[in-house]
């Protein structure tokens, strides 16, 4: 698209940036964010499954992991998924209850998994494991940590979004603002389908 | 293809899933974490001991895998929107994933080569 082409005394001139790609500038930043992400995680996460067995002083996975609790958040996380997709087709609709509703419901999940990550993580101390106990117990704070600010992080996002929906801030046209925060977040969501059986499942399981 | 459109979102047009997709995929990943919990419970947990048990504990992490990248492949797709944005995004998460995989192998070789290399008496798993 042409300079020339863009409306320049609309509001929302200065926030669409094109580019010669078929697709939101915004968007594909998020995706590439999301991709480095991608890199992050997986760093960590095979770190934390080399130092699994490093725990030679302090416990071990099988003395502190819990399969109940963390199943439960697992749920929880995964559900904010399927209501922050339904915000988000909400928004589209330009449907404010709709989108008040379940977007209340993906914070109240986000609150609800760093509230258990903040719990396990006090037992967990309690226990005896503290972050320099071992290298088991270094790499599982670490990313876990890592993940749980990220839930934070997204928790925050999306509720300045819902105090702006609460607002009428975000009508069908700006549904994308919702649309990149709901990237983030389920990018959230797919880290902990890794997390939760290769930190909790497998470390249990591991002989 | 009566489960898409209905929905565009931005200023490209591309149609999204309906509410009743959502709900459709939303059963699924429970349905996917319970397997999970469950294979867990007959490996090692509460309903081990059976030949059933002995049987499938040595397929633990592959199945485990299997069910896990089932659950990424569903969000990515249609919580992401991947099956219905353009493909240049496809493409773009994918190069990560490419990148990951290779981060996570070198990290394993790098680790795999120091242990032999300086514990000589250390089993390393």
């Amino acid at each position: 698209m042409t300079a020339a082409a863009l409306p320049h005394d609309s509001a929302s001139a200065h926030e669409e940036h094109h580019t010669s790609l078929p697709v939101n500038n915004r968007k594909l930043a998020i995706w590439t964010f999301i991709g480095s992400e991608c890199m992050f995680f997986a760093s960590l996460i095979t770190t934390f499954v080399i130092y699994r067995d490093s725990h030679a002083t302090g416990p071990g996975p099988k003395d502190v992991l819990g399969v109940p609790l963390v199943t439960s958040g697992t749920a929880v996380l995964l559900f904010s998924s399927f209501f922050v997709v339904m915000a988000l087709n909400g928004a589209q609709q330009g449907n404010r209850k709709k989108l008040l509703t379940w977007l209340s419901l993906t914070v109240l999940c986000g609150l609800f998994f760093a509230g258990m990550q903040v719990y396990e993580f006090t037992h967990f101390v309690r226990d005896g494991m503290g972050y320099t106990t071992n290298l088991f117990a270094t790499s599982f704070f670490t990313l876990t940590g890592f993940h749980g600010t990220h839930v934070a992080i997204g928790t925050l996002w999306l509720a300045t979004l819902l105090k702006d929906a609460w607002k009428g801030r975000i009508p069908p046209e700006k549904s994308l603002n919702l649309e990149i925060a709901a990237l983030y977040w389920h990018f959230v969501d797919v880290v902990w389908i890794i997390i939760f059986p290769v930190v909790y499942l497998m470390s249990l399981g591991h002989k | 293809m009566s489960d898409t459109v209905a929905v565009v979102h931005d200023s490209h047009d591309i149609p999204h899933a309906t509410g009743s997709k959502y709900v459709q995929i939303a059963c699924i990943l429970f349905v996917l974490t319970a397997l999970e919990v469950l294979l867990y419970e007959v490996c090692f947990g509460h309903l081990s001991g059976s030949s059933f048990s002995a049987s499938l504990a040595p397929h633990f992490v592959s199945v485990l895998l299997i069910l896990s990248a089932m659950k990424f492949w569903f969000v990515a797709m249609f919580y992401m929107h991947l099956k219905f944005d353009i493909k240049i995004l496809s493409w773009l998460f994918g190069f990560s994933l490419m990148i990951a995989s290779v981060v996570i192998l070198a990290l394993f070789v790098l680790f795999t080569y120091n242990r032999t290399l300086w514990w000589w008496n250390g089993a390393w798993h």
